[in-house]
């Protein structure tokens, strides 16, 4: 069976959009090819900055001739309906088959469909491909209407096998199909390269100085650079992203080391970097000794005689221009810092707008002061220094460094407020403050980090509710979900004690002209309450477990709230509590249906003098001796301790519905019982809404 | 082959212009108003849009008030220069004619490392963008390699390959100068030797201190104003000129005025009077003009209008 070679030859493709481009070419070509009929054995794409090459082995060279039975209309049918069927059909009324059915004789027509050779439908799949290719962005060229991420200048076609190799041809807007291509743009000899299937035409472009697949082009690119670095005793800093973006720019790698000047070592490491990776595309070279970055590495595209001494000499230029203005914008912020601090800086953010709704940069920094110092209280943060960070923790975004690499938001802050002499604690909050960036990011447990962090992202989600910009679906422009799950981690791995409910609606007050607060901070807490919930089930617990300790009081305050749902889900795991819910269901159902029925509310009023049997006076005992303990414990918040004692009404229970008929004909005894187990629901919704609680 | 390398700054623009007169282009000389960049020329803005064929090559001054630095900073200059080609429809072999040129500037290619990276154009003034790259030569950005997709907000059929050099750093490091201002700008063996600081570095200087602190920013938001109604009345004429009794259609006049507002809009911000917000809204004004010249340039018969 023959093996099928497409490469798409182009203009430089970006970096970023090479490998799933290469992965949709295998979609698009293998899924056509099947849903056609023609089957492979294994297919395999790669992709370098010119091109997106697709080999796919053992094809059908044609796909099997399929038959399809179709019943007609009966043989007394209308000449109008059995044309209609011909017409459909396709064939004549002499193909047709007559079958005797319980209704009378039908008409049957047996359609055949031919096989199609590979080519024809290689063709017609590849033509849709290249026309319906989803690049992110694409353009056209020339007095050309094709689109492509870049011209496209050739694409190479074949089918081959041990004895045959045939072009399939396709015309795409005048681009022909053929064998040919090209090896590196500049080492390569320049002649067209005549391939004659996937083998040949990998080996071929290796001698002209293709690497075809980027992995390999990747692991060399890696290995060359640590033993490079290794040879002098150092390291190269990891950064896979980039590792995987150089790949893409290269088809024939080669890696070189460089110096970095020396005025430049005393600059932050982050900057080293950030400048490196973002401009120029290099990796860092770390001294293990020192921990500081003092060479950088750089991929170029090519040999040459003089081993990279030209390219290498380039790079260290252009790198000491970029660092130079790196240096620059580190002095003079360092000298802002140091002379004004960061206030002056803070001050400047009233030009910068935050949200056109919202106010500028400025309103939301004092809006985020004032929050801060509320939240100190619950956060056990030094008021004073939690609204002193929350008045410099934005600073940076005035700073030249930021400026030019807003990535560095934040790190920059904290080096400058440094620089300003305040308090440690204070500067970390420059950087920790927008912590956690993502679940996977660490959550600042500093009090003054933790507080900011925490009025910041209140700030954020109060501010964008009250104007009524909430997450819709898969849109959520604003980070409103990030910014509710750090808050919801926040409260929760520094078991900060908050009634967000309270503290939000305080909050919404400071935002000009917002109608309905309450309502607002009510729908806010819901959205919290969302967020937790799939926090919550990513841990391992129900949402019918949560859905009984959200209605529960006290449900603004997350960290309380996690608490219940812990215990609760921990003691529906045992056998106790497992069997307590579907009692106290029983008796919830029970209660509901006589209440029904009565039109009355059995509440109270159970009285042990009308019990008849030693279980219904068990059970009598057993709420009043942990009704208490009940009481104690949540009084405590110990719900762990509160789940015991309602434990321990278990087996009276089990032994009352065991024993006792509640129906009684006697209508005291009946009221008694009913009343008897209000009581039980009652003590038992004390601790959780059990009546959400699904069964098993 | 080898090309002898180039001993001045005027040696690379020559070169430049020589090669791409051979290649067919119309040398154009450069547009004789203010404008940030080689693209603003009507030569590349207006003759983008149409059907019409379209090559020309030119060196275009440009200025970007902001990037003034006295001429202290060996890479900065608030006055500097493109090169700019405009080739429509764009030529299939355009990366090679673009390479040819740099070979004919003395990059040697078996010894350089020239890269074509993702850069994706895009000019918010101009309603136009395109896709290409940034050009890199040993790592540093040397042209920007663009496909028009749009200009003036109109489709681009047929699409027009631009080519911009930043003429500066590329002689630097051709020549191998580490500070522009010590570039030779004429033959460093001429009897009157002259570097690009004898030329320039006073005039940096001068246009530093007065864009920075001295321009007028009322008078410049006047003209602002000014330059955005009269390109507006411009346009609002009718077609067929009274005098003549031609179809005038006066959309390169419009479009002066159109680039004037966009330089003083430049100059305003660097005397930093335009605040974030604004900054946009100013931003949209110059192009609601730019739209309304394209509109009017493809009622033209340059921008491909037939009667």
């Amino acid at each position: 069976m023959p093996n099928l070679l497409i490469e798409l030859f182009s203009e430089e493709i970006p970096a970023r959009m090479q490998r799933r481009a290469a992965e949709d070419l295998k979609k698009l070509i293998t899924n056509g090819m099947v849903d056609a009929g023609l089957t492979y054995a294994g297919a395999a794409a790669f992709s370098t900055p010119r091109r997106l090459t697709l080999a796919v082995e053992d094809v059908l060279s044609e796909s099997p001739t399929v038959r399809e039975e179709r019943k007609g209309p009966r043989v007394d049918a209308p000449e109008k309906a059995i044309e209609g069927f011909l017409r459909g059909a396709g064939l004549s009324k002499d193909q047709l088959e007559v079958r005797d059915e319980k209704k009378g004789q039908v008409y049957f027509a047996t359609i055949e469909k031919p096989g199609c050779p590979a080519a024809d439908i290689i063709a017609e799949v590849l033509e849709h491909a290249i026309r319906n290719f989803p690049w992110p962005k694409s353009m056209r060229w020339g007095a050309g209407a094709l689109r492509w991420v870049r011209p496209l200048h050739s694409i190479i076609c074949v089918l081959s096998d041990d004895v045959d190799v045939t072009v399939v041809p396709v015309n795409i807007d005048g681009i022909e199909s053929g064998n040919q291509t090209m090896g590196h743009r500049f080492m390569s000899s320049g002649a067209p390269i005549i391939v004659s299937g996937f083998d040949d035409y990998a080996a071929t472009l290796k001698k002209e100085y293709v690497i075809l697949d980027p992995e390999e082009r990747a692991q060399m690119i890696w290995q060359d650079a640590t033993n490079i670095a290794f040879a002098s005793g150092l390291d190269v800093v990891e950064d896979a992203g980039l590792l995987v973006e150089v790949s893409g720019l290269v088809e024939w790698p080669v890696v070189l080391m460089g110096e970095i000047d020396q005025e430049f070592l005393e600059l932050p490491p982050e900057v080293l970097q950030t400048s490196m990776r973002e401009h120029q595309k290099f990796f860092s070279v770390r001294d293990p000794k020192s921990g500081k970055i003092t060479r950088f590495i750089t991929v170029a595209n090519r040999e040459t005689a003089d081993q990279g001494a030209t390219i290498l000499a380039g790079n260290q230029k252009v790198l000491s221009a970029r660092l130079a203005d790196a240096k620059f914008f580190w002095e003079n912020d360092l000298r802002v810092a140091q002379n004004d601090g960061l206030t002056a800086w803070t001050a400047r953010l009233e030009n910068v707008t935050f949200h056109n709704k919202l106010g500028s940069q400025k309103d939301r920094i004092d809006r985020i002061v004032d929050l801060a110092g509320d939240l100190s209280i619950a956060t056990s943060a030094d008021a004073g220094l939690a609204q002193q960070a929350a008045g410099i923790a934005k600073a940076d975004l005035s700073s030249e460094m930021v400026y030019e690499f807003p990535e560095l938001q934040g790190l920059m802050g904290r080096y400058y407020a440094e620089a300003a002499g305040v308090e440690q604690e204070v500067a970390n909050a420059c950087e920790q403050h927008w912590q956690p960036l993502g679940p996977s990011d660490g959550v600042p447990t500093e009090p003054v980090s933790a507080t900011v962090a925490l009025a910041d992202k209140l700030d954020t989600l109060c501010g964008f509710w009250a104007i009524e910009e909430k997450p819709t679906g898969s849109k959520d422009p604003f980070a409103l979900r990030r910014a509710a799950l750090g808050i919801i981690r926040l409260v929760l791995e520094n078991q900060i004690r908050l009634p967000l409910l309270k503290a939000a609606l305080e909050h919404i007050a400071r935002f000009a002209n917002v109608e309905n607060a309450s309502s607002v901070a009510f729908d806010l807490l819901g959205f919290l309450h969302d967020r937790l919930k799939v926090y919550l089930r990513d841990r391992g617990i129900r949402h019918d477990v949560i859905d009984a300790c959200v209605v529960m009081d006290g449900n603004d305050d997350i960290a309380l709230l996690v608490k219940r749902a812990e215990a609760l889900s921990e003691f529906l795991a045992s056998e106790d509590g497992e069997n307590l819910v579907q009692g106290f269901r029983r008796a919830n159902n029970i209660l509901t249906q006589a209440e029904e029925k009565d039109g009355v509310e059995y509440s109270f009023g159970a009285d042990v003098k009308f019990a008849e049997t030693d279980e219904e006076r068990a059970l009598f005992g057993a709420l009043e001796k942990q009704g208490p303990k009940i009481d104690a414990a949540m009084q405590a918040e110990d719900f762990a301790a509160a789940m015991g004692a309602m434990a321990a009404l278990r087996a009276p229970v089990d032994a009352f519905f065991e024993a006792v008929q509640v129906n009684s004909e006697n209508e005291i005894v009946r009221r008694n019982r009913l009343n008897l187990l209000s009581q039980v629901r009652n003590t038992c919704a004390r601790v959780a809404d059990l009546g959400r609680i699904e069964a098993a | 082959m080898t090309i002898e390398k180039p001993k001045s700054f005027q040696e690379i623009i020559l070169r430049l212009q020589n090669y791409w007169a051979a290649k067919g282009c119309a040398v154009l000389q450069p547009y004789d108003m203010e404008v940030g960049a080689g693209t603003f020329h009507p030569a590349t803005t207006l003759r983008a849009l149409g059907t019409k064929s379209w090559a020309a090559a030119y060196v275009q001054p440009s200025r970007r008030p902001t990037d003034g630095r006295y001429g202290e900073n060996p890479n900065r200059l608030q006055h500097y220069y493109q090169y700019q080609v405009l080739i429509k429809p764009s030529p299939p072999d355009l990366q090679d004619l673009y390479l040819g040129s740099l070979e004919a500037i003395g990059i040697d290619m078996a010894l350089h490392d020239i890269r074509f990276v993702e850069d994706d154009w895009e000019s918010p003034t101009l309603g136009a963008w395109g896709l290409g790259w940034e050009v890199w030569c040993d790592g540093m950005e040397v042209s920007q390699f663009t496909y028009f997709q749009q200009v003036g907000g109109h489709d681009c059929h047929p699409v027009s390959g631009e080519l911009t050099y930043g003429l500066e750093r590329l002689a630097m490091y051709v020549l191998g100068v580490d500070h522009v201002m010590d570039m030779p700008f004429n033959d460093p063996d001429a009897p009157i030797a002259l570097k690009y600081g004898d030329v320039f570095k006073q005039t940096e200087q001068e246009y530093a201190r007065w864009n920075f602190d001295v321009a007028n920013t009322e008078v410049l938001l006047r003209h602002f104003e000014e330059a955005e109604a009269e390109c507006q009345a411009i346009l609002d004429q009718e077609h067929i000129d009274p005098k003549t009794s031609k179809r005038i259609i006066m959309a390169h006049p419009a479009y002066d005025q159109c680039i004037k507002a966009s330089h003083i809009f430049n100059l305003l911000d660097a005397r930093g009077v335009i605040s974030v917000t604004e900054r946009q809204a100013y931003i949209g004004r110059v192009r609601s003009l730019a739209k309304k010249c394209a509109d009017a340039f493809v009622l033209t018969e340059a921008g491909g209008y037939t009667a």
